[in-house]
């Protein structure tokens, strides 16, 4: 039997993480056709690789299905509860960089950390009768963020992409998102906020800790950990 | 652990106690509206209840509490005064804690009584004592109604009283307010521009968004009139942190709370209110000599209830949850009765735990 390491099945984060394990003297390749997702180790003994969204890469390694994985630390703590349990990091790999920011109008001069967002999410409940809405895919990272900073009178809408597009269209009034460089806030007039930096994320190697093992799929995972360094 | 069968056994009897006490019978639906629900506690119900939904219905939760669907019931089509008992499963997401049971029955009895609150608090709590006299159990009780009073009777603007009374169940965040209303947190550079700016839109490059720009020129000018209200002095806050320190048996309880009160004559109401809730327990024959009372007690788990607030707690096993808790909730009845109040207290058993209870050692 072989051990099993599942790693994004597209785009840069996928190229990267082909070159990090190369870089170790681990080569993962794709097999068969572009649209094919079957692949190859080469270098190392007895270890299998899967390719798959990175989204579905926490719950793979949670119910040990998969040995190994790499995914970004936001899909894990967002996913995964007990995380700290269920999965452990080896390496963190120096891509994929990402921060979970909350963004609001650039024309709320007068916002700038969560308790003037408190503060407003109260000033526009009163004046609407709804909720403040923040539109994000990260529920349980935001709702536990601003819980811990005493933010009230806030709702979280679901939104799974072109997030920050929802302020415009006025189906949110701000949003928790991922961010890199920031252009695409600015392009769309969205302002981080100066003490809302839920989490900073980057491409990560996990381990699950659920995953049964054999003796020689032990050696062989020892085997490819001792050639990641 | 007990057998399903074996907890509702005990939930039938313990519902059957409460009828004959003088209770309705209320069956409230497993599935409530979410709208109500998440209008009333916000996003953090749904960090903890199960949520569903229908393509036709939407939103649905499947019930984390009887309380909302029993006051909604009362509303609707209730005489006063009424008492209602039910027993039934709720509904918690327990995805940080996986020991604690996600399911689980609660038997609850609810009082509608406007004539005389101390005397239907005291009622409440001694139906729940009398209920859980075979069992090592060891009671509190708080009142949030005292801290309430408190921020009421501070000297400051209305700004800063509604801003401390909407964080009163969240205790850190309330600290933090009491803090920067007392000087010791210094002013942000960005909020001393912001404040300094003649024209703060001037790097602006684009409106839009539902909040409109005449709602953020008058939080500027809200900020502007706050930094010329005086900050706390000492001997406020100080009262402020010696009633939130007050833990001791009723009846010496009431005595720090009556020296108190000479420099903070808002809570004397709350006092009173407390004394004869104390009478009516006396007469209900709970013993007040060893009843133990914190004011920050009920803080931070149970955000509907605003004034008596109670719960009972097996101290041999302290890993278990309350056995039972309970309290007065006039301010959910005037939220989900579109303004209409009607004074209520109630409390919930938790059967699974009084059965194991009388299996552990």
């Amino acid at each position: 039997m072989t051990i099993k390491l599942g790693v994004p099945s597209k785009g840069r984060l996928m190229e990267k993480t082909f070159e990090w394990f190369a870089d170790r003297g681990v080569v993962l390749s794709r097999t068969g056709s572009d649209r094919e997702y079957a692949g190859r180790v080469d270098g190392v003994a007895d270890v299998s690789l899967v390719l798959l969204s990175a989204g579905e890469v926490p719950r793979e390694l949670a119910e040990g299905r998969l040995h190994l994985g790499v995914t970004g630390t936001d899909l894990i703590r967002e996913k995964l509860p007990l995380w700290g349990q269920q999965v452990a990091s080896i390496h963190e790999m120096g891509f994929g960089h990402a921060d979970l920011i909350l963004a609001v109008p650039q024309s709320w001069v007068d916002v700038d950390t969560l308790e003037d967002l408190d503060a407003v999410a109260a000033q526009f409940r009163a004046t609407h009768n709804h909720r403040l809405r923040i539109a994000t895919k990260y529920h349980r990272l935001v709702r536990d963020a601003l819980r811990d900073a005493g933010v009230a009178d806030y709702a979280l809408v679901d939104s799974q992409g072109a997030t920050e597009g929802t302020v415009a269209n006025e189906t949110a009034e701000a949003i928790a998102d991922i961010t890199s460089s920031g252009e695409t806030l600015r392009a769309n007039h969205l302002k981080i906020l100066s003490d809302a930096l839920i989490l900073q994320s980057q491409a990560t190697l996990w381990h699950s800790q659920t995953a049964p093992m054999t003796a020689n799929e032990a050696a062989a995972l020892d085997a490819l950990l001792a050639k990641l360094g | 652990m007990p057998t399903r069968s074996e907890t509702n056994a005990k939930a039938l009897e313990l519902r059957r106690r409460f009828e004959q006490a003088g209770a309705t019978l209320v069956e409230p639906p497993l599935l409530q509206p979410a709208e109500t629900l998440l209008d009333l506690y916000g996003e953090d119900i749904r960090g903890r209840a199960y949520v569903t939904s229908d393509a036709l219905r939407g939103e649905q939760m499947l019930r984390p509490d009887f309380t909302v669907p029993v006051v909604q019931m009362h509303m609707a089509e209730g005489a006063e005064p009424a008492r209602y008992t039910y027993a039934g499963e709720v509904f918690r997401r327990q995805e940080d804690h996986p020991d604690r049971p996600n399911e689980y029955v609660q038997v609850g009895y609810e009082v509608f009584d406007r004539t005389n609150p101390a005397v239907a608090d005291a009622g409440v709590f001694a139906l729940m004592e009398q209920a859980l006299s075979p069992y090592d159990v060891t009671p509190m009780t708080g009142d949030i109604g005292l801290l309430k009073a408190a921020v009421v009777g501070l000297d400051t603007s209305d700004a800063r009283r509604a801003a401390l009374m909407r964080h009163i169940w969240r205790p850190k965040k309330f600290r933090a307010l009491l803090d920067r209303f007392a000087g010791k947190t210094p002013m942000s550079d960005a909020r001393a521009v912001l404040l300094a700016a003649t024209d703060p839109f001037a790097e602006v490059s684009a409106f839009g968004g539902k909040r409109s720009t005449s709602e953020i020129e008058q939080r500027i000018a809200a900020l502007k009139a706050d930094t010329k209200t005086p900050p706390f002095d000492d001997d406020a806050l100080r009262g402020i942190d010696q009633l939130l320190a007050i833990s001791a048996v009723l009846p010496e309880a009431l005595k720090q709370l009556h020296d108190l009160s000479r420099d903070m004559p808002s809570i004397t109401v709350a006092i009173a209110g407390l004394k004869a809730r104390m009478d009516a327990l006396q007469s209900h024959g709970v013993q007040v000599d060893s009843l133990m009372f914190e004011t920050s007690y009920g803080r931070t788990s149970m955000e509907y209830y605003d004034g008596f607030v109670f719960g009972f707690y097996a101290q041999q096993h302290a890993d278990m949850p309350a056995i039972a808790t309970g309290g007065r909730y006039d301010a959910l009845t005037q939220r989900l009765g579109d303004g209409q109040t009607i004074p209520a207290v109630g409390g919930v058993l938790r059967p699974g735990l009084m059965l194991e209870l009388e299996t552990r050692p």
